[in-house]
């Protein structure tokens, strides 16, 4: 087995699986219905997407493996997302800004995986990328929307850009696994999407009249498995089925 | 896309493939949405390349799983291959699928860059399609699935769905 590569896959797959799970919790709690049914839709592409990773890593392990196997029975130091993706849905703009982070960061990280020498991957980026594009057109309006909006909605949505903007640079911190990736033509290479993440942030922060240039980057390391308390809390929720009932199907 | 069927000789199994649809737009048949890549018959296997619309699509389970019982029915055994690449777009809905959208009250895609005038810009050109005026706006990107937009007609006041372009 290609242990790079199953890794990679899981990085790659677990921030989609994580920030689903997060979006799947706001179902029927959305502040109105055109955003419920949104943020939901949203959730349901990234678990769309997470079923080809998560099959993909399933056949490279072999054996018993399967995606199901793949995506609940891990222990928490086996998820391999950032962290920024576990923070929790505080309000909607908290919801929106973690959005906005993610979609700005995966859309230029799909760019490049479209041209992985990895087959499977080059086509889950092709299907992926046209989805993404829709996440962060929808997550940029109301960025805009809110840091324009009203007094309130401005402050928290300052509130939430302060809060989560220093997660960010996880995204392109490099680990061996990822440059292994990159120097074998399968994975992204993060400086170049780095570049990609910040011009969609100069573009839109300043629109939505958000200050963002002094906040200070925080240490995260979730692409390693280390991860914040709120990860467990979603697991709990997350593997409940196949831990009650293992091999539960639908 | 019904050209796919031309090479099989089994009518049954053909008129069964046929009444396949999405069952979330229960007019379009798999054919018209243009899901279907292949369809090779080798004595008594069913071979099927299926692809899917949206990556979380749930409606791509049923249509695997409509596929399979209907194809089994028949005393064939079903081999249905999910393919990922090339990626589906919206071009492949059939003419004839973008007709039985239109009447069933989803306004069909249009083109890339009139699509994002639409979503975008908010300009006036999704067609309602219960009083063909144009004279509509969105009120969702997202709507009752993924692959639509949630559209009110200004001038009959009805909503709508539009089915986004997607490439
Ligand atoms: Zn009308």
């Amino acid at each position: 087995m290609n242990d790079n590569l199953y890794r990679y896959l899981l990085i790659l797959g677990d921030n989609s699986m994580i920030l689903g799970q997060r979006l799947s919790e706001l179902c029927g709690h959305g502040p109105n219905l055109e955003t419920d049914i949104a943020l939901t839709n949203i959730s349901l592409d990234l678990f769309g997407q997470v079923r080809s990773y998560m099959q993909y890593a399933a056949k490279i392990k072999g054996g018993e493996t399967t995606e199901d196997s793949v995506a609940y029975l891990r222990s928490e130091r086996d998820y391999y997302n950032t962290i920024l993706v576990e923070q929790e849905n505080t309000d909607f703009a908290y919801v929106i800004a973690r959005q906005f982070f993610f979609d700005a960061f995966h859309k230029p990280l799909l760019e490049q995986l479209m041209n992985s020498k990895d087959e499977t991957i080059s086509a889950i980026a092709a299907k992926s990328i046209k989805e993404s594009k829709y996440h962060l057109r929808f997550s940029s309006e109301w960025m805009r929307r809110l840091g324009d909006g009203t007094e309130e909605s401005h402050s928290r949505l300052q509130n939430a850009v302060n809060d989560l903007y220093a997660y960010c640079m996880e995204f392109f911190q490099e680990t061996e696994v990822e440059k292994n990736m990159k120097e074998n033509g399968i994975g992204a290479d993060l400086e170049l999407v780095k570049v990609s993440f910040l011009k969609t942030i100069n573009e839109v922060l300043p629109q939505a009249g958000i200050e963002y240039k002094d906040i200070k980057f925080r240490y995260a390391n979730g692409k390693q498995g280390m991860h914040s308390e709120k990860l467990g809390y979603i697991l709990s929720d997350f593997q409940y089925i196949q831990r009650a009932y293992p091999n539960m199907t639908w | 896309m019904v050209e796919l069927l031309e090479n099989i000789s089994d009518e049954k199994l053909k008129e069964e493939l046929l009444k396949i649809s999405d069952p979330e737009i229960p007019v379009l048949s798999v054919f018209d949405l243009g899901v279907i890549r292949k369809i090779d018959v080798i004595d008594k296997d069913v071979n099927i390349e299926l692809t899917p619309t949206y990556s979380g699509c749930p409606a791509m389970d049923t249509i695997s799983m409509d596929l399979k019982i209907a194809i089994e029915s028949l005393g064939y055994k079903a081999n249905i291959n999910l393919v990922l690449s090339p990626a589906w777009s919206t071009d492949w809905i059939s003419e004839e699928g973008r007709q039985k959208l239109e009447a069933y009250g989803i306004a069909p895609p249009l083109e890339e860059s009139l699509d994002a005038k639409a979503l975008i810009e908010g300009e006036r050109i999704v067609k309602c399609t219960n009083c063909q005026s144009t004279n509509t706006i969105m009120v969702s990107q997202f709507g009752s699935t993924a692959c639509k937009a949630l559209f009110k007609c200004e001038d009959c006041l009805e909503p709508f769905d539009y089915f986004k372009c997607l490439k």
